[in-house]
């Protein structure tokens, strides 16, 4: 027992740890930056799962297709922002609810990406490029770190860092977050409630199809069905567990890569431990989060944008 | 000219009839599409999907067996949605339910046990289903935690718990290295409604729960309650109804309702355990709920009708190649074309044109 965990801890403090958890961190804060936007307008889009599932498949196609990352990135996240579109229609257009429509997102994404990736199961592609300049990627430690990830990180982190500036440093950051917490009174500002809702959700579909095609183009270089494994679901919880804010959104995706990294390397160490409980280990972790997220905040969802989930259909 | 969405004065009660069907029709009309698309011949897919399952004997009774668990699910979730309480975990706690059942039966395996462990046994995967869903349930009413989130989770978590125990501890060691339970015995197992057929007692199980929720949504306190907290939840809260109990209540049924169909489909059509017990009926039966108006009878027609759904899509694969996955796109599709639909009931869209924009006064 001692053994094991002073191997737990040599994982836990090693460059192996840091490059392990950024890679499965990074779908998840993609995927969960789009849903913060989507949140902050008012919308609750339940087909993350959905948008990520065809993102990771026409992601796929697309690379296989071109042989080329970038247009896979693309199509990735065309699919992606065409779910949300769909969703947007309904919701916003046909004021249906938010919450069944969002399932019937993710039903219909995990068979349409089945469909469009059949064809490509079990071909491979060239794994995304990692960044590499002389020097600096070689310093020790730091080096992979900083300078050896792939373009999907640094966006990543680029994305959020937009966010932050548009949602607390822009007037159109303004806007969607007072749509978000009272459509009537926005809307009695001569605000256009649903355009403003349909553009966050849009965005939040892209970002939903970048993070999916993420899985397939940089991840694994081979796109199997329902590859996402829940991953939409947990971009939605990391919503909440930030409180509806940017910087704790980084800080639940990489809590949430840690966990991952743990299922995958203490499975290797032999403890006994059958793996299925590793494997279930990120989701129980979401649920114990949630709770004590929900709890130490009192009553439920108070940092949530007040309109969020409530169908507006404005009057003339 | 824009159009616009705008309430009706009142609810459209020949929309409330027709919208189904229509959302039937527009699906049919989408799949067409997409046969089309695939290279198929739509007419002739259409009707090996939708038609012929329902000329043989053999696909008949392959609907029931199919129908059965989605019924009883889709009622169970029914009572939730209509409560606006957002239970969509039936997946898990249909596993849960079925393993609980079937720990009876792989105990009871071999020995001289009597015929009181089939009724144990659905005694068992009814209560362990309840209980499974009475954590986001309590998770919700406790602490506030969204029950969307967890009950979704839960289904990861009972995936692989029940993976763990048929790959280890309950694994057959006759098995030939299936992940497989021993065969349940013949008092483990359902009692079949025809001889040679695949027919079970749990068909009749779902017709029992059908018409007992019909009764108690219809002429119940607790069935009023629920109609009345979903339909004005300020209301009912000045009148004094306790929601958190209602949530509590709600979570319990569609859990053991969803635990008693996954171990009535382990004891009845499949005869042990095993790790696909279930093509995402917990799933599915989420559409049969809407699909039916959250209205048991309703959800007795829809559930039949998905059923449909999957037999002509094994059907389909096998006789024009298309695939498997076509299914779940057909049932996504048809989801939003019924909740597009329902839409409907309440608001209809209006073309307006000319009209001065109001929004250029204050500019």
């Amino acid at each position: 027992m001692v053994d094991a965990l002073v191997q737990i801890f040599g994982l836990i403090f090693s460059v192996n740890f840091v490059l392990t958890v950024i890679t499965s961190s990074t779908p998840l804060l993609l995927a969960a930056s789009g849903e913060l936007i989507v949140e902050r307008s008012g919308v609750l889009n339940l087909g993350v799962e959905g948008m990520m599932i065809m993102g990771a498949a026409c992601g796929f196609a697309g690379a296989y297709l071109s042989d080329s990352t970038i247009v896979g990135a693309l199509c990735g996240i065309l699919a992606g922002a065409a779910m949300a579109a769909i969703f947007a229609v309904l919701t916003l257009g046909l004021a249906v609810n938010q919450v069944a429509t969002g399932l019937a997102l993710t039903i219909l994404g995990t068979g349409l990406s089945g469909l469009i990736g059949a064809g490509f199961v079990g071909q491979r592609i060239v794994p995304t490029p990692q960044l590499y300049l002389p020097f600096l990627t070689d310093l020790p430690v730091v080096g992979r770190i900083l300078f050896g990830q792939d373009a999907f990180v640094y966006f990543s982190f680029a994305l959020i860092i937009g966010i932050w500036l548009f949602l607390y440093r822009s007037r159109a950051g303004l806007v969607l977050r007072a749509v978000g917490d009272n459509h009537t009174s926005a809307h009695a500002l001569g605000y256009p409630v649903l355009k403003i809702r349909f553009l966050a959700v849009l965005f939040g579909g892209a970002c939903a199809g970048l993070a999916g095609a993420f899985l397939p183009l940089a991840y694994t270089p081979f796109f199997i069905p329902g590859m996402t494994a829940g991953r939409g679901w947990i971009a939605l919880a990391l919503v909440v567990f930030a409180s509806w804010r940017p910087a704790r959104l980084v800080a639940g995706a990489y809590l949430f890569g840690a966990v991952t990294f743990l299922q995958l390397s203490v499975q290797g160490l032999g403890l006994g431990m059958p793996p299925q409980v590793m494997s279930s280990l990120p989701y129980i972790a979401t649920v114990v989060v949630l709770v004590l997220i929900s709890r130490t905040r009192g009553t439920a969802g108070s940092a949530a944008p007040a309109s969020l989930g409530v169908v507006f259909v404005p009057d003339r | 000219m824009q159009l616009v969405l705008e309430k009706r004065a009142e609810r459209s009660a020949a929309i409330a009839i027709a919208s189904p069907l229509i959302a039937i029709l527009l699906t049919l009309a989408t799949m067409a599409i997409l046969f089309a698309i695939l290279g198929k011949n739509p007419l002739t897919a259409l009707s090996v999907y939708f038609l012929e399952p329902l000329t043989d004997a053999y696909s008949l009774e392959e609907i029931a067996v199919k129908a059965t668990p989605l019924v009883m699910i889709a009622v169970g979730l029914s009572l939730c949605y209509i409560a606006n309480i957002w239970n969509i975990g039936a997946e898990g706690q249909f596993l849960v339910g079925a393993v609980c059942g079937s720990w009876l039966a792989v105990r009871t395996n071999g020995t001289d046990a009597g015929i009181w462990v089939l009724p144990a046994m659905l005694l068992f995967g009814t209560i362990g289903g309840a209980l499974y869903a009475l954590i986001p349930a309590i998770c919700r009413v406790r602490f506030g935690a969204s029950e969307i989130l967890t009950s979704l989770m839960l289904v990861y978590v009972a995936y692989y718990g029940m993976d763990y125990l048929v790959r280890g501890p309950w694994r057959d060691p006759h098995g030939l290295n299936f992940p497989t339970t021993a065969p349940f015995d013949p008092v483990a197992t359902m009692p079949l409604l025809l001889e040679g057929s695949r027919l079970h007692a749990g068909t009749i199980v779902a017709l029992v729960i059908v018409m007992l929720v019909t009764v108690m949504l219809g002429r119940t306190i607790m069935g009023y309650e629920i109609r009345l907290v979903g339909a004005a939840p300020r209301a009912a809260r000045f009148s004094g109804f306790n929601a958190d109990k209602l949530a509590l209540f709600t979570f319990a049924v569609s859990g053991g309702l969803a635990g008693l169909a996954g171990i009535i489909e382990v004891a009845g059509p499949i005869g042990y355990l095993q790790p696909d017990i279930s093509p995402g009926y917990g799933f599915t039966a989420i559409i049969v709920a809407f699909l039916g108006r959250l209205n048991p009878i309703g959800i007795l027609v829809a559930g039949l009708f998905l059923a449909l759904t999957f037999i002509g899509g094994e059907n389909a694969e096998i006789a024009i190649k298309v695939p498997l996955d076509l299914t779940k796109v057909f049932q996504g599709i048809l989801l939003f074309y019924v909740l597009a639909c329902d839409s409907m009931i309440v608001y209809r869209i209006r073309l307006i044109g000319g009209s001065p924009k109001l929004a250029s006064s204050h500019g």
